[in-house]
């Protein structure tokens, strides 16, 4: 099967410091990818490359075939989605303004509001309290209604479970597992590694701003000792 | 109390109807500066050209088609006026407030000079269209109609903008704008819409604003920069983006430059910055100035 999204080569970066330093990577619909990595290595910056929000140097990035656009309102519209590191959400915002806003460019698909607010029955209750009032996890869970609201083939998974409670990092795990269902695309960056080994199909470590190892998620997890060099943990 | 109301009610009122006229050109400026971070000088060089096209249009004994055609004249620059800022603006958006204020304050300095050279630089006096240029008895004194007027239309064009900011889905997309504007681009909406039609809309508001301040302040060289320096003093005591923040800004310094230009003459430029520095020592995001959005 061609991948959904297909990176090469990329490079990218900040006011003249590379950061990406060709990046390949190739993600197929309904599967996770789980990106790992020391801090800095460049994780984050490839999601916000992905998502136009960091400007590409050179390389190539296509979407089921077709390059994808550069600016970041053209990538969303072509099914890209992104729930940023640290949520992001719009503090003075309620969270009923959150859910219209994010179905204003959305595609057509399964992802309807009575769908989003099914999966995620804490933010039904809260329609009407401004966004900066939610705690961490319904924060979190607004980004990932915001993302999923547009119907995206791809959704950039950036830290989810970042200091969030075992409850609310088990509702993560099943909210990827419904994207997975519905055939959507998911890349997670991810510290947490129990996390990233109990819903990624397959598991891809970057260092220096590539990406240095790539595999299926059970051969990761018989390979302790890959797994301590590249990432340093035990 | 009620002898201290008595003696400085005109100047209570007065204060009041700079407070609304404040508002309708801060507003503008204090959406642009929060959603974009473009800091615009040349907000006051629109308020400047509005003045003007009402000296033009209405002169000093207006009929209420000269005032009303100011007004509609006025509303289209300042829609032109804007959008073309915009574009102006657009390619220094990375960059610092100091490479966008020397861009704004030059258009500023063409826009004034041009205005002298075809208007002189005698003030030009601009009245009250008929039926509003008496005076009507308040509590016993004599007040201005035109600036009751002015009052009534200030509250009406506040809780009009206020409506569409807090409770219109176009409106949630320019608050979302100034919390965190890649977020609204990374849903799908094109933020480079949104900011043409915000720096029109606020300039509009301010080419306005120029005409109905026309026979309080007339038009005169120099007054781009008054209103400019007052308007950017309501931005900060109200808080960046918060069109709340804003109102609330230009009511109180409505009511510290009328009555601080009555109680204390002498000093009254100095109890605005007083006040400014007051708001920024207790409240340094000003009183409706939120976090900004989390930037990683």
């Amino acid at each position: 099967m061609s991948p959904l999204l297909d990176v090469r080569r990329l490079r990218s970066g900040y006011a003249g410091s590379t950061v990406l330093d060709g990046v390949d990577l190739t993600l197929t619909a309904g599967t996770t990818l789980g990106l790992l990595g020391r801090n800095g290595v460049g994780k984050s910056t490839l999601v916000m490359t992905l998502m136009g929000l960091v400007p590409t140097t050179s390389g190539t990035v296509t979407l089921d075939g077709a390059p994808l656009p550069t600016r970041p309102h053209r990538i969303a519209r072509a099914g890209v989605a992104l729930v940023p590191q640290g949520r992001r959400i719009w503090p003075p915002l309620t969270v009923g303004e959150h859910l219209k806003l994010a179905a204003r460019h959305a595609r057509t698909g399964s992802w309807t509001r009575d769908a989003v607010l099914d999966l995620l029955p804490r933010l039904a209750e809260r329609l009407r309290q401004p966004a900066g009032s939610l705690s961490g996890g319904e924060q979190q869970m607004l980004a990932i209604a915001r993302a999923l609201l547009t119907n995206p083939r791809l959704v950039l998974l950036d830290e989810p479970s970042d200091g969030l409670a075992p409850a609310i990092i088990e509702a993560i795990v099943e909210v990827i597992g419904r994207m997975r269902a519905e055939g959507v695309a998911v890349l997670l960056v991810e510290q947490d590694l129990h996390l990233a080994l109990a819903v990624c199909d397959e598991i891809a470590v970057m260092d220096r701003g590539v990406v240095v190892h790539r595999t299926d998620t059970e051969s990761f997890r018989s390979d302790p000792e890959t797994a301590h060099r590249l990432l340093g943990v035990s | 109390m009620g002898a201290w109301l008595d003696a400085n009610l005109v100047g209570v009122v007065n204060g009041f109807a700079i407070g609304f006229l404040l508002f309708i050109v801060a507003v503008g400026l204090s959406l642009v500066f929060g959603m974009m971070d473009v800091l615009n000088l040349a907000h006051g060089a629109i308020f400047l050209l509005g003045a003007y096209v009402g000296a033009a249009l209405a002169g000093g004994n207006p009929s209420w088609g000269g005032f009303l055609g100011a007004l509609g004249l006025s509303a289209l620059l300042g829609l032109a006026g804007g959008g073309a800022l915009s574009a102006m603006t657009e390619p220094l958006r990375k960059r610092s407030h100091l490479d966008q204020a020397l861009l704004t304050l030059g258009v500023t300095l063409v826009v004034a000079e041009t205005l002298v050279m075809v208007y002189g630089d005698d003030p030009l006096a601009v009245g009250a269209p008929p039926g509003l240029d008496g005076s009507v008895p308040v509590l016993g004194a004599f007040y201005p109609t035109y600036r009751l007027v002015l009052i009534g239309i200030g509250a009406v064009l506040a809780v009009l903008v206020y409506l569409v900011v807090e409770r219109t889905t176009l409106g949630a997309l320019v608050r979302a704008t100034v919390a965190d504007r890649d977020m609204v681009a990374a849903l799908g909406v094109d933020n480079r819409l949104i900011r043409v039609g915000v720096f029109a809309f606020g300039s509009m508001l301010a080419a306005v604003a120029g005409v109905l301040g026309g026979p309080i302040y007339g038009a005169r060289p120099g007054l781009d920069s008054t209103v400019l320096i007052l308007a950017l003093v309501v931005v900060v005591i109200g808080g960046l983006g918060s069109v709340r923040g804003a109102l609330l800004g230009a009511l109180v310094i409505g009511q510290v430059d009328s009555l601080g230009r009555t109680l204390f003459p002498d000093v009254a430029s100095f109890v605005l910055f007083g006040a400014l520095a007051l708001v920024l020592v207790v409240r340094p995001r000003g009183l409706f100035g939120g976090k900004l959005g989390v930037r990683s």
